[in-house]
């Protein structure tokens, strides 16, 4: 935010609380699609926006409860797969979208708890490893129980959302809004997980697990419930992605997906929501766009080189560099903290001011 | 009446005893510190008895409950709160935040409640804010309510850690060495802050090297040489036994 505030100190108070940026954005990203009138662009945005959820989800696990969760896709694999098995003629089961969406979430959260239960004595390294495991393993059991899950070629004609009777078809802009509301609904909820008795407790675990404890915080719920929030998030991100692509097949959830959802919360921010959003929009717009649009000029000006080949080259090098100047991300959450002692200074004259006052008046 | 019952405690870590047999009993409402020279034992029987080891063998008793054995969230929750020998605050949450953990097992949302900010959780929290406000006044935390812990003066993080633990409410307060790296003004302060911690009805049991402190301010001193109970009593008795003083200045050659 330091980049932002000379900019944002020049307006007037009322548009610099944390809630008229929010509105700001929200208004903006629902614009957006609008000023593009590009359907390319449009796809992109509602793609990157189930990748904001998925940001969202695993910021819970790893931002707050500071788990190292490197198997995260699996979660996303899941949700997804629910879909898929009850919405498209794979097994003839043909259940309405919005009930998907609790229905897979809850599925998604329960296999959280399922990886969390046996996890919880790990910590750091460990837990990595077991995660990353868990990732493995999920999309290679799809990709295995070929005769519920069509193996390597997925489960097709996936279901479309349909909203009072409008089916969303094949256009990707009512996909968009609905992701759109998929992320406003998914901030609001981490953003009050984030200020409730539940994120002090998860914080507190990722500060100090001992000293957690000793404030009488049952640490093994606490991380599981961590990973079922977590889980959630991605259920719904599984749900969207897979109705607007109508199709799931094990490829779309290996460890590449993991690995682009934590690189997204380590360059926007970890903990921050804010960040993570945009941290998630940047990576996906290198993806999609800046990488393959570089490809193109370098070609035009007769350099034979491919970015999109060494995209995760690319990635790391992001990433060593931001471990290097800047680890708590282009929008890391001490500037709330900043706010805050603007916020005390201000306080501070008042109070200096009211001790002269009542110097007078004596 | 006894809060606290240690009889027979022992904890064994592989061929070491670090604590041997001990019986130790503390009366509500008072002062109590328990000293020794390094390796005593003094850090593990806090240990003991906020639960983060299990006893070998013997029994500790809180308020007239056998919490032997209990997870340490269960006994904090009982009313047994502690702060750290090496300070051990939420380092990147702010003062007033920390002061909110502490009253975790006051509080009563769920995580429906976390989740969507009910009228219930709204009026819980707002009311829990209060008191974080005024706890941190106690402790005279005022002035830094949203700075992050890590950032505080290390005195300053010591009267947290303690505003911390007072916000749970508890019976008994835990204090390791709470005195240590502090100037004699912190010191002054701290015992003022003892005695008003004691007020309040909460009965302080300390851990301390600084034998001054000790001596002014606990009414009642048990001495702890290589796991075992050596003596026990008033400031008086405790400074005069010639066990003690042996312990901690060696016997003569």
């Amino acid at each position: 935010m330091r980049l932002i505030a000379p900019l944002t100190a020049r307006l007037p108070p009322a548009l610099r609380t944390p809630r008229a940026g929010t509105a700001l954005a929200f208004a903006a990203a629902l614009a957006l699609p609008f000023i593009g009138r590009n359907g390319a662009f449009t796809n992109f945005l509602a793609d990157a926006g189930a990748f904001v959820l998925l940001a969202l989800g695993l910021n819970i696990v790893v931002g707050f409860a500071g788990l190292l969760d490197l198997g995260y896709a699996a979660f996303f694999a899941i949700g997804s797969y629910s879909y898929a098995m009850l919405a498209s003629p794979q097994f003839g089961i043909h259940l309405p979208f919005w009930v998907l969406l609790f229905v897979a979430s809850a599925i998604a959260a329960i296999f959280g708890i399922l990886l969390g239960a046996p996890t919880l004595r790990l910590r750091g390294d460990y837990l990595a490893i077991v995660t990353l495991g868990f990732g493995e393993i999920v999309p290679q059991t799809f990709l295995n129980l070929s005769q519920w899950t069509g193996g390597p070629n997925g489960i097709g004609s996936l279901d479309q959302p349909v909203l009072f009777g409008y089916r969303f078809g094949f256009n990707p802009l009512p996909y968009y809004l609905m992701v759109l509301g998929l992320i406003a609904l998914a901030a609001w909820l981490a953003n009050n997980l984030r200020t409730s008795r539940l994120g002090r407790a998860w914080m507190a675990i990722r500060e100090d697990e001992l000293a957690a404890a000793h404030m009488g915080i049952n640490t093994t719920s606490t991380k599981l419930a961590a990973f079922a929030m977590g889980a959630s998030f991605s259920g719904l991100a599984g749900c969207a992605l897979a109705s607007k692509l109508q199709l799931v097949s094990p490829d779309q959830f290996m460890f590449n997906v993991s690995v682009f959802v934590l690189a997204m919360l380590v360059l926007g921010g970890m903990g921050n929501i804010p960040g993570v959003i945009v941290g998630s929009l940047i990576l996906s717009a290198l993806e999609r766009f800046i990488l393959p649009q570089t490809t193109n000029f370098m070609h035009n000006v007769g350099l034979n080189v491919d970015l999109t080949n060494s995209r995760f080259l690319i990635y790391g090098v992001i990433l060593v560099t931001m471990m290097l100047f800047r680890p708590e991300g282009l929008i890391p959450s001490r500037q709330r903290n900043a706010e805050l002692h603007a916020g005390q200074a201000d306080r501070r004259a008042a109070a200096a001011e009211g001790e002269l006052l009542t110097e007078v008046i004596h | 009446m006894a809060l606290l019952t240690m009889e027979g405690v022992t904890q064994r870590f592989g061929g070491l005893t670090a604590v041997d047999a001990l019986d130790f009993t503390i009366e509500a409402g008072s002062i109590v510190a328990m000293i020794g020279p390094n390796g005593a034992g003094k850090s593990t029987a806090f240990n003991l008895i906020t639960g983060i080891y299990t006893p070998s063998a013997g029994r500790i008793a809180f308020a007239g409950t056998d919490i032997t054995g209990w997870a340490t969230s269960r006994i904090a929750a009982l009313g047994i709160a502690r702060t750290f020998q090496n300070i051990r605050l939420f380092g990147f949450m702010s003062a007033i935040d920390n002061v909110l953990t502490g009253e975790h097992a006051r509080l009563h949302a769920n995580l429906v409640d976390s989740l969507l900010h009910t009228p219930r959780q709204r009026a819980e929290e707002g009311a829990a804010r209060e008191r974080a406000l005024a706890m941190l006044a106690f402790v005279g935390l005022e002035d830094a309510v949203e700075s992050y812990a890590r950032n505080l003066a290390y005195g300053v993080q010591r009267r947290l850690e303690i505003g911390r633990a007072l916000a749970s409410e508890p019976k008994l307060l835990l204090l390791d060495e709470p005195a240590a790296g502090m100037n004699p003004s912190e010191k002054r302060d701290l015992v003022a802050l003892i005695r008003k911690i004691r007020d309040r009805g909460i009965t302080v049991f300390l851990i301390e090297h600084d034998m001054a402190l000790v001596m002014e301010i606990s009414e009642r001193i048990t001495v702890l040489d290589h796991g075992e109970k050596i003596a026990e009593g008033d400031p008086a008795q405790v400074r005069s036994d010639p066990k003690v003083i042996e312990a901690y200045l060696g016997s003569p050659a």
